[in-house]
């Protein structure tokens, strides 16, 4: 047998599992459109208010209620699938039917086999290329709340109270094909994913409120055959329960297979405390959805101007913001500075440092290390924050004092940092007085010398703590270092 | 006290004219109720307080030379499968008794806009399934021409009522004949306009992509009237055609010279010869009124009963899956949630709602979608090529409405296949998005009526208004 011809991705050796198991998985993630009102009604669409108070007769599902499209749900989802590189087709939507009380119509309103956007990919930060097979859109459940029993769950439940203000939330169900590899390929695919999703505007993305919601499909083979037997791991919560689930489910899997067991398709609950995926329910005791064309919409065919100004339209992707950082830092767009900062949305923020005269690397690291919670726009204005970048690179300060006045900054949101660093005291220390203070260290510590002179770099840190605790970090440490390095010659 | 007018458009004239009050004419038509509804059975609710009110009120208005609307005073029956605020509305189901919807209809609210006074509630076959109306779950509806039998159905409320003299006018829905084939067993005109032409917000789904809201009327010009009214876009259904209301009164008087009228010479066979008699004088009729009769073809005709009976009760059984017991209507409590399901959706819904529930479910099933549902959807795209190539020569096409007249109560409830047949001429229509109509021509069997059938192509009111009118001039000298 060959390899699946599903994808075309094969594992590195290093990615590979311990036995020779390769690990194939495809996510499944909802988002919640970030829409003014519901997909089908005109009822907010608003997540925390009182339950069962954003609602109406579409949304309940009551007689004779029709469903009408969501203009801005098309258009929300449009920039999905541009940002993901996918096509736009004329579209329709079907009736996926099945019972449950949180359902208001016993079916579900979602698209089938002619969704909105195909065959598009998303580019993992580290590089590698994840197809994306579809993005289409569909409704929201209303949110089943089961009191009593021990499980929380509907079975052995006392009663249960049904809130239908999340019914008739639009959704986009994202659906990657099977390329990731590694459960950290798939946690990069889901924060990647979120980035792009919050800075296009279409959602908040939110995997602890619900508004992202991911499913694992996990499966393991051996390279050259076909894929194995695939379960589907629901209720993971977080990016790292994500990881900790398909790598447990990936454990659990070889060892039924190393065992001589075989896989049953299923669907496994992911229970976070535990570490562990239970079983929820079989495939062979899979509802019949029994899909047929929504005969209450006609089919949807944005046009060719409408998809063009989505395209025209949509903001700079994180990708392309990772790009732009890098070449006006000359860090990496692997590097986790430039990840982080643009993760953050605050990639502006340090070009707006560099153009009000500020050093790029010294600017890229500041808002990395010093504004973690600051959001996109933080308080410091970038014209302070480019004055303190300047002092240090003309070494007017030390690293260790230019941190010191960078926290002052951030306390008091903003300030001038060359009067701080006065009121503090800090000078730059002229060479001569360092030296002195390096050959001081030196003489106390001739163990630690003999060793770097032996060239052992480690052994440079005792040396070089002398000299800052002596000069009580005022000394710099690059210039600590040059001059250690000119004394071993 | 001025003799009241049988008619909406007279009553409407007489209101706005002064000669006769609003509350004089309801008072009357209430009082007819009064003395024949208990042999009818019309209506599953009588709505006499809020008509009385209604009809006050607007009486007021008159008085205060306020502008009132085009259909100020006129009673109208509504069919209990249309959703009115606050009234109790039932579709005959067991299912739904007591619930009373927070919202109306679109038809609902035009109409009460325009004036009409709702004077109740009509009873129906069950979510309108059946040709009879014997599958109410609150007792059938007697044909008021001859009470051993039946009206015809699904909207057989809504035809009695008119027949019998409770509202000269009554609101149906049509999804393979439930407006045409009681309006001909009743001796009443009845219309299903094009798909799309009226709103159905706020009608209760049975096969969404087939229903159609019309009315009966006494005349075809007030059947004309009645879809005036009710036609033209509306934001709340998506499969609404976007235009606006045609103008289709003044096309009933304007004669068939010149028109082209379809003769289908491969007719599936099955009508009583009456009834085949009734349709060859009218289309002697016709033709000495200057139409010419163009004989055409519709050979994929005799498959339409079998693709409806698969494409609606497909429909059906995921329209009707909301009746659940959750939410609203009927629940029967039971250990755990599916069999609360199962509890009362067995104790809710009548036997043929289930049959059709079930045959609908099997045809969406997978792996048998592609067999019967697929292929009924082929069939329907069949039905509407042969329809577009007929149009390419006629102008509209008449058949019988109805194969049989008005049959005894139990005739064929046993039989559902013979029940099934009474649609067979009304059924092409409703798959194909067409309009059509039924005209009173004469009697048949039993000296019950016989209806004749007048379809159109789509968007073609008018037309098939100037030959209903030309139908209704010439019925007059039948037998």
């Amino acid at each position: 047998m060959t390899q699946d011809p599903l994808s075309s991705i094969i594992a590195t050796e290093a990615q590979m599992l311990e036995g020779g198991w390769e690990l194939i998985v495809g996510l499944e993630v909802h988002v919640e459109l970030a829409t003014k009102t519901k997909l089908f009604s005109g009822s907010p669409n608003h997540f925390g208010d009182e339950p069962n108070t954003n609602i109406d007769p579409v949304t309940l599902g009551l007689p004779g209620a029709l469903p009408v499209l969501n203009k801005q749900a098309v258009e929300l989802a449009m920039r999905i699938g541009v940002a993901l590189n996918c096509s736009i087709q004329p579209c329709i939507f079907h009736r996926k039917n099945y019972f449950y009380p949180d359902m208001p119509k016993a079916y579900q309103i979602s698209q089938y086999d002619i969704p909105l956007n195909i065959d598009g990919f998303l580019v993992l930060p580290s590089g590698t290329r994840i197809g994306v097979e579809r993005a289409h859109l569909e409704e929201d459940t209303g949110k089943s709340t089961h009191v009593g029993g021990a499980t929380g769950r509907i079975h052995g439940s006392d009663y249960s109270l049904i809130d239908f203000n999340r019914a008739g939330v639009p959704l986009v169900e994202i659906v990657s094909r099977p390329d990731i590899r590694t459960s950290e390929h798939a946690k990069e695919y889901v924060a990647e994913l979120r980035a792009i999703l919050e800075v296009i505007g279409a959602s908040d993305a939110k995997m602890e409120e619900g508004s992202m919601r991911v499913d694992a499909n996990v499966s393991v083979h051996k390279p050259g055959t076909m894929f194995g037997t695939r379960c589907e791991i629901k209720n993971v919560n977080s990016i790292r329960a994500l990881g900790r689930a398909i790598d447990y489910e990936a454990r659990r899997q070889i060892d039924v297979l190393d065992s001589g067991g075989t896989i049953r398709q299923e669907t496994r609950h992911w229970d976070d405390a535990e570490g562990r995926t239970h079983t929820l329910r079989v495939k062979e005791d899979a509802d019949d959805y029994r899909y047929f064309p929504e005969p209450d919409l006609v089919p949807l065919a944005p046009s060719a101007e409408w998809v063009q100004a989505v395209r025209d339209n949509l903001p700079m992707l994180p990708a392309a913001r990772r790009t732009a950082l890098s070449a006006l830092t000359g860090y990496d767009t692997q590097s986790e500075a430039v990840i982080v900062v643009v993760e953050r949305g605050q990639h502006d923020y340090v070009q707006a440092v560099v153009d009000a005269g500020g050093d790029a690397v010294r600017a890229l690291i500041y808002v990395q290390q010093g504004f973690a919670d600051a959001g996109p726009v933080p308080a410091v204005p970038a014209d302070d924050l480019a004055k303190l970048t300047v002092l240090e690179r003309d070494a007017k300060l030390s690293a260790t004092q230019a941190k010191t006045v960078l926290a002052e900054l951030v306390e008091h949101g903003g300030g001038d940092a060359a009067a701080i660093a006065a009121a503090k005291g800090f000078e730059a220390m002229d060479t001569s007085a360092v030296e002195a203070m390096v050959d001081e260290a030196i003489a106390a510590d001739p163990g630690a010398w003999a060793k770097y002179m032996a060239g052992d770099e480690k052994a440079s840190g005792a040396i070089v703590g002398r000299v800052m605790k002596a000069s009580q970090g005022k000394a710099d440490g690059k210039i600590v270092t040059a001059i250690m390095q000119s004394r071993r010659g | 006290m001025a003799t009241i007018p049988t008619t909406a458009s007279g009553i409407a004239a007489a209101i706005a004219s002064k000669q006769i009050s609003a509350r004089e004419v309801i008072d009357s038509y209430l009082a007819q109720i009064t003395a024949r509804e208990t042999d009818i059975h019309a209506f599953n609710l009588v709505t006499a307080d809020a008509a009385r009110a209604h009809a006050d009120a607007i009486d007021a208005d008159i008085a205060a030379g306020r502008p009132i609307g085009p259909l100020a005073g006129v009673p109208i029956a509504i069919k209990d499968n249309l959703c009115t605020h606050g009234i109790e509305t039932t579709c005959s189901s067991k299912i739904l008794e007591g619930w009373k919807p927070p919202y109306d209809a679109t038809v609902v609210s035009r109409l009460r806009d325009a004036g009409a006074i709702m004077v109740g509630k009509t009873n129906l076959d069950e979510f309108a399934m059946g040709s009879s109306t014997e599958n109410s779950a609150f007792g059938p509806t007697r044909n008021p021409l001859d009470t051993s039998r039946v009206p015809g159905g699904s909207s057989g409320g809504s035809a009695a009522a008119v027949a019998a003299g409770f509202a000269p006018v009554s609101l149906g829905s049509d999804t393979g004949g439930s407006i045409r084939q009681p309006a001909a067993m009743c001796g009443v005109v009845g219309v299903k306009p094009t798909y799309g032409l009226v709103s159905r917000y706020g009608l209760c789904a049975y096969a969404s992509s087939l229903d159609q809201v019309g009315p009966f009327a006494t005349t075809v010009a007030d059947a004309a009237l009645i879809t005036e009214a009710i036609a033209g876009h509306d934001a709340m259904d998506s499969t609404s055609i976007p235009q606006p209301a045609p103008a289709l009164v003044a096309s009933v008087s304007q004669g068939v010279a010149g028109m082209r009228i379809g003769r289908v010479t491969d007719l599936p066979a099955g009508a009583e010869p009456e009834v085949i008699a009734r349709l060859n004088e009218a289309f002697a009729a016709l033709e000495s009124a200057g139409a010419t009769i163009v004989d055409i073809t519709l050979p994929s005709l005799s498959y339409a009963l079998t693709a409806y009976y698969l494409i609606a009760p497909a429909e059906a059984s995921s329209n009707l899956a909301r009746y659940d017991g959750v939410r609203y209507g009927l629940r029967v409590n039971a250990v755990d949630t599916n069999s609360m399901y199962g509890a009362t959706r067995a104790a809710g819904f009548g036997d043929e709602v289930k049959r059709r529930i079930m045959l609908g479910t099997y045809a969406l099933s997978a792996g048998y979608y592609d067999a019967y549902y697929g292929k009924a959807l082929k069939v329907r795209r069949l039905i509407a090529e042969d329809f577009e190539r007929a149009y390419a020569q006629v102008d509209v096409i008449l058949t019988p409405t109805s194969p049989v007249v008005a049959f005894p109560f139990g005739d064929k409830v046993d039989d559902p296949m013979a029940m099934y047949l009474c649609d067979i001429y009304t059924i092409p229509t409703n798959l194909a998005g067409h309009p059509a109509m039924s005209v009173p021509f004469g009697t048949g069997a039993h000296g019950m009526p016989v209806g004749i059938q007048v379809l159109a192509p789509a968007l073609g009111e008018a037309p098939m208004f100037r030959v209903g009118g030309a139908l209704e001039n010439a019925a007059g000298g039948v037998k």
